[in-house]
């Protein structure tokens, strides 16, 4: 079984996480045109493999955080909390 | 025939055990295996084999001897070759009609020339196919399956270590030394009952070159940093070091920094005629019979050479009583070497160059009496130059296949080296290193350096040192496998696969019909597919195929091995199932009332309460109608509730929920719609404002997890202030509802139920029945009626109140069912019922819930655009003639137009009220209009006629729920309210482990940004790292669960703060109502080791941690200490919990 690294709670099976998809950068909804918000929900353009951010929440803690995975070879390279990223410390 | 004592054998002949194999009487020793004590008795043939019924013995004598596999009572295909004598054992050989020397069904062996490869498929397909299948299980097939087996219950454990070596022979001892010294935990496992590997065996006649094995074994026996597992055979490899470890009674969930793979490698068969005969056994098989369980392979013998190996295992037949008649060498010239020499100077013939072309059967012993040689070259025979040796045994010494399924599964990607005939690891994953044979190493010093490379290597990959000393390996000079141990024979018989009895011809005739790729010969043939899953017949085949196509094995390829490596009991793999399961506070409550219980997700929930000489449907309709017409209550504690705090708290609600909140007058309470960002509705509930800054909303009894986890993520990325509070298993919920709801609350409470007052959609916090509670006015079940909000300890208590003081109005509970037709009779809907995954808020008439105005909600954007569009389903009411009396449609059941589907029935029911069938159905919406009739197909394909109605079907002006009816004056009850705990027993003690109930141990929690301030200005130490804890001076303690929340568990200190109004910023209380649990004995880290993953023997108590994770499937707050470890987990999951681990301290015994 895989393992995965919550920023808070440390090293733990990946049966104790669930992935809540990819961090994407929001359109604005009101900017967008109908056709482009309709391919962010539910085409997902960036869905080839490579290195993505995703979110990921350890479940008996809640908490969320962000995990940098190729999703070609499952290779996890950093896992850190959201507020990490915007507040420019990753 | 036993042999004389022998230095180093594993049997105790102090200790006799005495057997029975098939109805006769036989004796071995302690220490034994079953094949072993047989042979000893000179009984050889084992079993039959599984085609053509052919007598069949001893190979491997290393797990793989699949014509050995033996009935053991209830168990079914066990293993001879390695499974241990015991005492009074009744075995019973498999796949045999008759006895094993006179199986009736060896007339098969004779029409084999009838039963090609595919004869099966070609043959039996077609009308006839089950028939014949059936005659054809009933003669081939192994072990018996009792059905009556009672069930095994094996525990499962989690273990951990820095460097887990898989194999005990030279290598991997000395890695594993190597690894020690480099000061890390070490665990070596090997699949044997002793260390040692072929170091103890392959002695070429002479204990002194079992020194260096011996030395190893000592030196690792006594080593602090290593424990040895034995009889543990490592089953698979998964991903990060995870790699189960299968023992007799258990599987060992093991997780490893590194893996070195030590597991040397199969040796394999030649192919000839006969090559199956009894006695015609593998090189190493006679002698590990000989060194391990002094037993005489053979009198004479004929060594079949294709290596030098071989010439080392005909000086150990010579030195132990054997007479070595010859040695027929496939190979044109044989190397000079000191076995060689001294064979010659034994004066044992060696013919080189030449094959065993055929073995002969004794007809009376049906073992082998006599080899063919021919002179051979690269697979082509001369049988005019035949010459004809008397012996009774023949050992294949011609080669090896490494034992690199393990390698493979952990993606390690291989080279052919032809120098050695063999695969070998070339680009191995980080952390993974292999030593040894599997890595062609062959020589004993080249294993024992190769080792040593392997765990500097490790070493280094740890971070314990900084370089590895560079050593030296070299590969074999001369090859220990040979390049083509096959010899063909007209007459055929020569077999490549012994699980299945394939013969060389069936991979020509396969390849000759087209299936010629390595994959393909596999699923064809058969090949490998038997239990021992190719280990003897992977390596030929793949020769074999190569020659055919005249290309190189790597041009071949192999075929994936994957996991298991060995087979496994099932009992074994099922290990400890857990299976959580959820019970409301009022669980007993029920029980006593004759609840039958429904599994809703994890929840066991009353599906409705049984009456003595009444059946389900009465039940259920008796309910519907007592809320109807009097007062009913159901525990609807299975919701899910959130509080929701902080300045921005209205605001985030509002980009959450469909509707507006930020508005909402405290004390009130709104639906509430949750979209996901497609604008499908995922779930609903309501939304109460207790104060400016306080709301707690529920949501469905199955989102709750995931509303709140889904809330939490939107919290983190929209960075607002506002905190989130999960008190679906802190709070319990009771539902009164009816017409005399009124008269039964006031009873119990002292709040001003008056209309105006608390009027319909109002919340209220006040005293029932003297717990402090919220309670909201909402009608789901359209009555008159009150939700309950209170701490869950209390439940108990509120609704014995609630039935005592309702019991002259005679109050009843109801359950789900019942709850289900009274709202199917207001058209209320269940979301994930009514609703689908496509389902939007318009197809269900929700667009009042929806205020499009809002600046932004999720999946406010996905609706702007389906509000463009065409709709394409409406969910309407309908209902049934009330005289209809036919088969009522269920859910799902389609709703036809013109032939073609038009709808589905999501919801329906008989409703008592209304005395007719009502529902809920997805229609086209041209079907949606009042008064259109729908045709509903049954499943027997009954059209039936139903009517669109409209919603609610009862009380269609909704008066029932919002107007007052005079209510009888019931006296007031003045209660006193004991909290009572989800465990069933406070203390006992189970094999020295004690299990003590800490539930009710006074505790309270804190939230928000502001809580490490608060608790500094209360003179509380306050943990500094995430995820430890205080010892409090008033005995208690402070835990920092994650990086912001607070718990205190200490009876002085949480008296005095509960008391304390919280005035400085965002801090928030949080109510406690966790089950609590403390664990303490001798054997705790073992009972903790089967139910949860976390690696107790590396735990720092120094630090004073805490762990939030899960445990039997349940998550779990653990505050571990060196003597003792306390656990809590939701309340609802208490008593699961307890019994789970209850249940793990019996089986210590």
């Amino acid at each position: 079984m895989k393992l995965l690294t919550c920023p808070i709670n440390g090293t733990r099976p990946i049966s104790e996480f669930i992935c809540g998809g990819e961090l994407e950068l929001e359109l604005d909804p009101q900017a967008c045109s109908d056709e482009e918000w309709a391919a962010q929900v539910f085409n997902r353009p960036h869905n080839t493999p490579c290195v993505k951010r995703e979110w990921w929440c350890h479940v008996p803690s809640v908490t969320w955080f962000i995990v940098e995975r190729d999703t070609g070879s499952d290779r996890i390279f950093k896992t850190y909390l959201y507020s990490d990223l915007v507040e420019g410390r990753v | 025939m036993r042999l004389p004592p022998i230095v180093g054998e594993w049997i105790d002949r102090t200790t006799p055990l005495a057997f029975e194999f098939a109805g006769k009487p036989y004796q071995g020793y302690a220490g034994d295996c079953i094949t072993s004590a047989l042979l000893a008795n000179d009984q050889w043939i084992l079993g039959r084999s599984f085609k053509y019924h052919r007598p069949r013995s001893v190979l491997s004598l290393a797990n793989h001897d699949i014509n050995t596999l033996v009935q053991w009572g209830d168990r079914p295909n066990v293993r001879a070759d390695v499974t241990p004598l015991q005492a009074g054992m009744q075995l019973q050989p498999v796949n045999v009609w008759g006895s094993v020397s006179a199986d009736l069904l060896g007339v098969l062996d004779w029409l084999s020339p009838f039963l090609p490869v595919g004869f099966y498929y070609k043959t039996f397909h077609g009308k006839l196919f089950p028939f014949w299948e059936r005659v054809i299980r009933t003669i081939t097939g192994l072990g018996r399956v009792d059905f009556t087996t009672p069930h095994i219950r094996t525990p499962k454990a989690y273990d951990f270590c820095d460097v887990l070596v898989i194999g005990g022979g030279i290598a991997g001892l000395q890695s594993a030394l190597t690894c020690a010294e480099g000061g890390v935990d070490v665990l070596l496992v090997e699949e044997n009952p002793h260390l040692g590997g072929s170091g103890l065996y392959d002695l070429a006649g002479d204990q002194a070159n079992a020194e260096l094995a011996r030395d190893l074994v000592q030196r690792v026996k006594r080593h602090g940093n290593i424990r040895v597992l034995t009889d543990t055979v490592a089953i698979a490899y998964y991903a990060d070091h995870w790699v189960p470890l299968l023992q007799k009674e258990r599987i060992i969930k093991l997780r490893a920094k590194s893996v070195i793979v030590a597991t040397g490698a199969y040796e394999q068969p030649a192919v000839f005629r006969n090559n199956d005969l009894p006695k015609v056994m593998l090189s190493s098989a006679a002698q590990r019979l000989i060194y391990r369980y002094a037993v005489s392979p053979a009198q004479q013998a004929v060594v079949l050479a294709g290596n030098q190996f071989a010439y080392r295992s005909a000086l150990d037949l010579h030195h132990n009583g054997t007479v070595v008649e010859a040695i027929v060498d496939l190979r044109p010239t044989v190397p000079e070497d000191e076995a060689t020499n001294r064979v010659r100077s034994l004066g044992i013939p060696i013919f080189t160059g030449h094959a065993i072309y055929e073995a002969i059967a004794d007809l009376q012993t049906l073992c082998v009496k006599e080899v063919v040689l021919c002179p051979w070259r690269e697979g082509a025979v001369d049988p005019r130059r035949a010459k004809r040796i008397r012996c009774d045994g023949v050992l294949m010494g011609v080669g090896y296949a490494p034992a690199n399924n393990l390698l493979y599964q952990a993606g390690v990607s291989m080279r052919y080296v032809p120098q050695i005939e063999q695969y070998v690891p070339h680009v191995l994953p980080a952390g993974v290193f292999a030593c040894g044979r599997v890595n062609g190493v062959y020589d004993p010093e080249e294993k024992r350096k190769d080792g040593d490379r392997a765990g500097e290597e490790a070493l280094m990959y740890l971070g314990i040192k900084a370089n590895a000393t560079h050593i030296p390996i070299s590969l074999p000079a001369v090859s220990p496998s040979h390049p083509y141990p096959i010899t063909p024979h007209p007459k055929g018989k020569n077999f490549v696969d012994c699980d299945e009895d394939l013969q060389l011809k069936d991979y020509f005739n396969a390849v000759q019909e087209g299936f010629s790729s390595v994959e393909l010969l596999k699923r064809y043939s058969t090949n490998g597919m038997g239990p021992s899953q190719g280990k003897h017949s992977n390596m030929n085949a793949i020769r074999i195929l190569a020659h055919i196509h005249q290309r190189s094995i790597p041009e071949i390829g192999t075929t994936t091995a994957r996991p298991l490596v060995q087979p496994v009991p099932l009992s074994h793999l099922a290990g400890r199932g857990f299976q959580p399961e959820r019970h409301t506070a009022l669980h007993r409550q029920h029980q006593q009332l004759s609840a039958q219980f429904t599994l809703m997700g994890d929840w066991l929930r009353p599906a409705y309460y049984a009456q003595e000489g009444k059946g389900q449907e009465q039940c259920i309709q008796e309910e519907v109608l007592a809320v109807r017409q009097g007062v009913g209550l159901i525990d609807v504690s299975s919701l899910g509730k959130i509080e929701i705090l902080g300045s921005s708290a209205g605001q985030f609600l509002e980009r959450v929920y469909t509707g507006k909140f930020a508005n909402m007058k405290i004390g009130t309470v709104r639906y509430a719609v949750l979209l996901d960002k497609a604008g499908t509705v995922i779930d609903d509930g309501v939304v109460a404002r207790l104060a400016e800054e306080h709301f707690y909303c529920t949501t469905t009894s199955s989102g709750a997890g995931n509303v709140y986890r889904e809330l939490v993520r939107l919290n983190t990325m929209w960075r607002m202030d506002c905190t989130l509070v999960n008190a679906t298993g802190a709070r319990s919920a009771i539902n009164i509802a009816g017409k005399q709801a009124v008269a039964v609350l006031r009873a119990l409470t002292d709040m001003d139920l008056s209309p105006e007052a608390f009027p319909y959609l109002a919340v209220r916090q006040g005293l029932i029945a003297g717990v402090p509670a919220i309670a909201m006015r909402v009608g789901f079940v359209g009555e008159w009626g009150y939700e309950i909000h209170i701490p869950a300890d209390y439940a108990e208590a509120v609704w014995q109140g609630l039935m005592e003081a309702g019991k002259a109005l005679g109050i009843r509970a109801f359950g789900v069912e019942a709850q289900r037709v009274l709202r199917l009779e207001k058209g209320h809907i269940i979301v994930g019922q009514d609703t689908d995954g496509l389902t939007h808020p318009y197809q269900v008439g929700l667009q009042w819930a929806v205020k499009m105005d809002k600046p932004f909600f999720v999946g406010q954007r996905s609706l702007q655009i389906i509000q463009k569009q065409p709709q394409t389903q409406q969910l309407v009411g309908f209902t049934l003639s009330p005289d209809y009396t036919g088969t009522a449609p269920q859910e799902c059941h389609l709703v036809i137009q013109d032939g073609e589907i038009a709808g589905r029935v999501t919801s329906i029911a008989y409703s008592p009220t209304l005395q007719q069938y009502i529902g809920l159905a997805f229609v086209s919406p041209h079907l949606a209009e009042i008064g259109q009739k729908l045709a509903i197909r049954l499943s027997d394909g009954v059209l039936v006629t139903a009517t669109v109605s409209p919603t609610p079907f009862y009380d269609r002006e909704n008066q029932a729920q919002q107007l007052c009816t005079p209510q009888p004056d019931l006296p007031k009850l003045s209660l006193t309210c004991q909290p009572t705990s989800p465990i069933p027993v406070p203390e006992q003690e189970i094999n020295g482990m004690r299990i003590t109930d800490i539930s009710l141990e006074p505790k309270i929690g804190w939230k928000g940004q502001d809580s490490i301030p608060y608790l500094l200005n209360r003179g509380l130490t306050v943990p500094t790292q995430p995820n430890t804890w205080q010892a409090l001076p008033t005995g208690g303690l402070l835990a920092r669960l994650g990086l912001g929340e607070f718990l205190v568990c200490d009876a002085v200190l949480v008296e005095t703060l509960q008391g304390m109004a919280v005035s400085e910023g965002r801090v928030y209380p949080v109510l406690r109502q966790d089950a609590g649990l403390q664990l303490k004995g001798d054997r705790l880290w073992e009972v903790l080791c089967q139910v949860c993953s976390l690696n107790w023997r590396s735990i720092n108590f120094n630090a004073r941690p805490l762990f939030l994770t899960t445990m039997a499937g349940v998550n779990v707050l653990v505050i571990p200490t060196p003597e003792a470890v306390k656990i809590w987990c939701d309340r609802s999951y208490g008593s699961y919990l307890y019994q789970t681990l209850v249940s793990v301290c019996h089986d210590l015994a």
